[in-house]
Order: C-alpha cells, then structure tokens, then sequence
C-alpha cells in the first residue's frame, strides 16, 4: 500500500523530486493521474519509461520517468512491478496519462513481454510481430547464428565454444 | 586480339582508335557507377561526407545517388544490418537491374561488428547477397570508401563479356528473401552465396 496521495505530495516536496515510488499495479493510474495533475507536483512530462527483469525476486518492473516542465523539477521514478509468468505479466497502460509513453511502452511489450491494459496500439515497435521471445528478459537464450571468434563477452565465448561456433549446418541443410 | 603498340599509337594520331569492345563496355560501366540512396547507419554519414564537396565522389563518376533501384547499378551497405531490415536490403538488391555490384561499408556491414552478439544483427550482409568489395572500419574514413570504389573499379575493367554473371541464363538473378521466423531469419545464410567457415 502506498500512503495517502496527499503523503506522497509531501514526500516528493520534500524530498526535492528525487525520489522513486512503488505502486501497486490497481492504484497505477490513479496516482499517475493524481502525479499530473497535482498543483505542487505537475509531473507533466514522462521522458522515459524502460523496464527491469528482477529474475530472482520474480518480477519484472516498469519504471516511469516523470519531470515537470511547469514547474522545472524532476525526476521522480514511478515503478510498478508484475510477476515474470508471461500470462500473468500485464499492467495498466500509462499512455491515457502520457501520450509520450505509448512508443516505450510498446518497447517494454517487445523486449520484456508486459502487457499494458488500456495501450490505444500494443504491438511490437523493434522485433518484427512474427517473433515470440521478448530478448531483454534475462532467461532469453539468442540464437547461434555467428561464427566463433574471439570476444570480450564470456558467456558468449563459452557457448561459442560450445556449439562450435558455426551456424549449424542441419540449418542451412533444412532449408536447401 | 593484341594489337602493335606502335601500330596502334601510329593510327591514334590518325584519329583511329583500337580496343576490344569489353574495354569500351567495363569503361562505360565503371565512370557512370550510381548508387542507390540508402543508408543504414552512421557509416551513411561517411558516406553522405564522400558524396559532398570535400572528398567529392563525382570525381570517379558516381555521384548520382538514386532514389529508386530500378536505377541504380551499385549498392552501398552502408551500417548496421539489422535482421528486421535484412529482407528489405535483399529485396532492393534483387530489384536493382544488372549489372549491379555491392560494396559492404563498415565492420557491421561486412560481419556485424561490435554488435556481433546481438539478438536482432544481421552478422555480416555477404550472408544473402554476393558482396564485391568489403570495407573494414567503424565507421570507414570517406577516403576508404573512394579506395573502395575505385577498387570496384578495377575490378570492373577485368571484367570479361563472355564470364559475367548477367548473360549466363543458369545463374541466379534474383536471391531469395529470407522470412521473419518465430526464433531468427529463415534460413539464417543463403547457402548458395555464403557458408560458415571450415572449423
């Protein structure tokens, strides 16, 4: 639970608007609402919204980067959190809010697989809508499709080795 | 075939000039190279710095950057080749009329450089079309992509009416597109133009 809204007010008043709240998914829009329109806050402008794969926890949070133009403070992150179990990974939109989050929220649908309740337009923006994975998730296995070479990247270099490092000729055979 | 350099200096002074007909085709063909206009990356800007006044391309007759590939006879492939835009470069290539020649401009184009681990890079554009010059470089100074070009250009003079593709009925004209797949591109090379490296 978070506190009253007029608690956060003083909070983020306080605080000089470097602060981060965490929501619960059902009160996201009301304190979104209440965010924009309060006549101390005015967080009008959402420059940012990305998304964080919380593998251990089980959770995938979305954070809002909130500033106000009126008043020139900011920012103030405003995260909410959905369980990783793709069925189960949705929250409420933030674009009737902020018109500007709709692109980015459509950036965390692809790359991370949460679904926005209310987005006018979610479809994927960077993969193409025939792909399935959503490859910013930590559990995301790329496919082998490079050749071996020496690279700074560890994990990559052991599966390289592991693999061979080549496109895997039943691949290429499969499509002859 | 060979002609006497003295003979035939003494006819040029005549105003009788003597060459095979392929000298006067690859001539031809390489002073009037047009590119099509398409950029993938920041070697585009490299390359748009080649084409304009300082390093100027129209020197080697190839400043006209066209806007359509019906027109054009040379691609550069010019950035990163994402597997989301793979299918539109090998569809403008297979629209591009013969004969046509590629230049792939950078370390991502040729293999898909410091992006070579990533999920949604093409590792390299020679995985579905037949490249004739590659650039290393990241991005290539403009001065690299006029060695490239004029290195095309060599390569055109050698060029022999009686070998090149775009006259052989049997060799392929058009290179298949590879399909959005659930995982990857498929398939994810075309074999007929490229193969992974022997181990």
């Amino acid at each position: 639970m978070i506190p009253p809204l007029e608690q956060v007010r003083e909070m983020l008043s306080a605080g000089a608007a470097k602060s981060s709240l965490l929501v619960e998914r059902e009160e996201a829009v009301a304190v979104a609402q209440f965010l924009k329109t309060d006549p101390q806050l005015q967080l009008d402008f959402c420059s940012c919204v990305t998304a964080v794969d919380y593998i251990k926890q089980d959770c995938i949070e979305v954070v809002y980067h909130l500033y106000s133009v009126a008043l020139k403070h900011g920012p103030v992150a405003l995260k909410v959190r959905a369980p990783r179990a793709l069925e189960q990974c949705r929250m409420p939109s933030l674009t009737p809010v902020w018109r500007g989050c709709e692109y980015q929220e459509r950036e965390a649908f692809d790359l991370y697989g949460v679904k926005f309740d209310g987005h006018p337009d979610l479809r994927r923006i960077l993969m193409w809508d025939e792909f399935v994975d959503h490859p910013m998730r930590k559990d995301y296995v790329p496919p082998m499709d490079y050749e071996w070479e020496p690279t700074p990247h560890a994990e990559t270099l052991a599966r390289a080795k592991q693999t061979g490092g080549t496109v895997p000729a039943s691949a290429l055979e499969a499509k002859k | 075939m060979a002609v006497d350099p003295n003979l035939k200096s003494e006819l040029q002074k005549q105003g009788i000039f003597v060459m095979p007909v392929e000298f006067l085709y690859n001539w031809s063909r390489k002073s009037s190279l047009w590119p099509i206009q398409f950029g993938l990356a920041c070697c585009a800007i490299e390359m748009i710095a080649a084409a304009a006044a300082r390093h100027d391309m129209a020197r080697f007759g190839a400043e006209v950057f066209r806007a359509s590939p019906r027109q054009a006879d040379l691609m550069i492939v010019s950035g990163t080749v994402t597997k989301k835009m793979a299918p539109q470069v090998v569809r403008l290539y297979n629209q591009m009329p013969e004969p046509k020649y590629v230049i792939a401009m950078g370390a991502c184009a040729i293999s898909g450089g410091p992006f070579k681990d990533g999920y949604n890079v093409l590792k390299g554009v020679d995985r579905y079309i037949p490249v004739d010059i590659h650039i290393p470089g990241c991005p290539p100074r403009p001065e690299a992509l006029l060695h490239a070009l004029m290195t095309l250009q060599e390569k055109i003079s050698k060029q022999h009416l009686n070998e090149v593709s775009w006259y052989d009925k049997n060799a392929p004209s058009e290179f298949p597109v590879p399909q959005y797949g659930a995982h990857d591109l498929e398939p994810p090379a075309n074999p007929k133009v490229w193969e992974p490296p022997k181990k």
